[in-house]
């Protein structure tokens, strides 16, 4: 069994937690999307602090010697899976910032160019030079 | 699909912080391929490397961060789709290219054996270009895996001379592009959604060492390309080729 104190450190530290994130959410500092993992983190640490009995099959389960490395092995998984969601989230601002970007290069491009994509194909269809055309010259 | 005798041709030329050389490369293109439009997709560039090409001819587009090689490639074919392009070219901005093989690599294209043409270096095998020993190995490695998945002969995925049909670089529009370093995945994603890819022999002149390859460390290198080459392979085949 693992020590009162440590136990009780343990779920005040998960109900802080929980209250914390419920605070942030509040005050709008955190999207209700990002907090299910970490909800989920809070709760399970809180059920492993506080139900002795789960703890310690648990602990037996997994051949651990004793019980709060079980629970900082649980802390330590949950930190790594929170860490893997955050380069996925990532990732894929990434590649949306890609396609922003590149969309700007796109736009003002039509500008500096000087021309809109219906004139071009008129100019070129026409085969005579439009404004901005200066390609239509050898070197 | 036949490709029309005078197709509409765009080249793409990225270039980062390439002024110097850039300039040379756009004069170059325009020398032998006259019909074609040429459009510099500047990578973020701190130096002249967007007023150079524009006195070169050249039209332009400012990527205002940097992206890095296959987005700037990406945004060009972006570009290229939009416009109305028939055909659409890749040359890089270093020098390293010579632009008097895309002549034959068009020629390829309008033939219309081939929805891609990638510009090989060792195809001749008259030994011109000696890459570092690290990055032969890198090459002959990828050219074999790639050879052996697509069941054709390919003596240089990492070639970025290339011209495509439009069709293609619509495909490469969306996301199954990978935006950093486009290399040999690409040629097997090609293959396995159904495009035909044939080589042509060019020459080319020694890199000189600012390329925007030069960047991506040889071990990283091996490793991207692997496990891109595997993910593509795991990934359901694409239905959108002709």
């Amino acid at each position: 069994m693992i020590s009162a104190n440590l136990r009780i450190v343990a779920i005040l530290a998960s109900v802080g937690l929980l209250v914390y994130i419920v605070d942030l959410v509040r005050r709008r500092r955190l999207k209700e999307e990002y907090t299910a993992l970490w909800v989920i983190v809070a709760i399970v640490l809180l059920v492993l602090a506080a139900w002795g009995g789960l703890l310690h099959s648990i602990t037996h389960a997994i051949g651990a010697v004793s019980e709060s490395s079980t629970l900082y092995l649980f802390g330590l998984l949950f930190v790594i899976l929170l860490l893997l969601n955050f380069s996925v989230r990532v990732s894929m601002l990434e590649r949306r910032l890609t396609a922003l970007v590149q969309e700007l290069a796109l736009l003002s491009g039509d500008r500096r160019n000087g021309q809109a994509a219906p004139e071009r194909e008129a100019a070129h269809t026409s085969g005579a030079a439009g404004p901005g055309q200066e390609e239509a010259a050898g070197p | 699909m036949p490709i029309a005798t005078e197709p509409r041709i765009l080249i793409v030329i990225p270039a980062y912080n390439e002024a110097g050389r850039v300039g040379d490369v756009v004069r170059d293109v325009r020398a032998c391929l006259p019909q074609a439009d040429v459009v510099v997709v500047d990578d973020g560039s701190a130096d002249a490397t967007v007023l150079e090409s524009q006195q070169a001819g050249a039209k332009t587009l400012s990527l205002p961060v940097n992206l890095g090689y296959g987005a700037a490639l990406q945004t060009g074919y972006k570009y290229g789709v939009r416009n109305d392009y028939s055909v659409l070219g890749q040359i890089d901005a270093d020098g390293q290219h010579r632009a008097e093989f895309l002549s034959p690599m068009l020629a390829t294209l309008i033939e219309g054996e081939a929805d891609v043409v990638v510009g090989s270096r060792f195809l001749d095998r008259d030994g011109h270009y000696r890459p570092s020993v690290a990055r032969q190995l890198g090459i002959g490695l990828f050219a074999r895996i790639a050879s052996w998945i697509t069941r054709q002969h390919i003596s240089d995925p990492t070639s970025g001379m290339q011209l495509m049909r439009i069709e293609v670089a619509r495909f490469f529009c969306s996301d199954v592009y990978p935006a950093d370093y486009p290399d040999a995945d690409i040629l097997i994603l090609l293959h396995r959604s159904g495009y035909r890819l044939v080589e042509v022999p060019v020459q080319m002149r020694p890199s000189p060492g600012q390329s925007m390859h030069s960047g991506h460390r040889s071990i990283y290198y091996m490793y991207k390309m692997a496990l891109s080459i595997l993910v593509t392979l795991l990934r359901p085949r694409s239905q959108t080729a002709p």
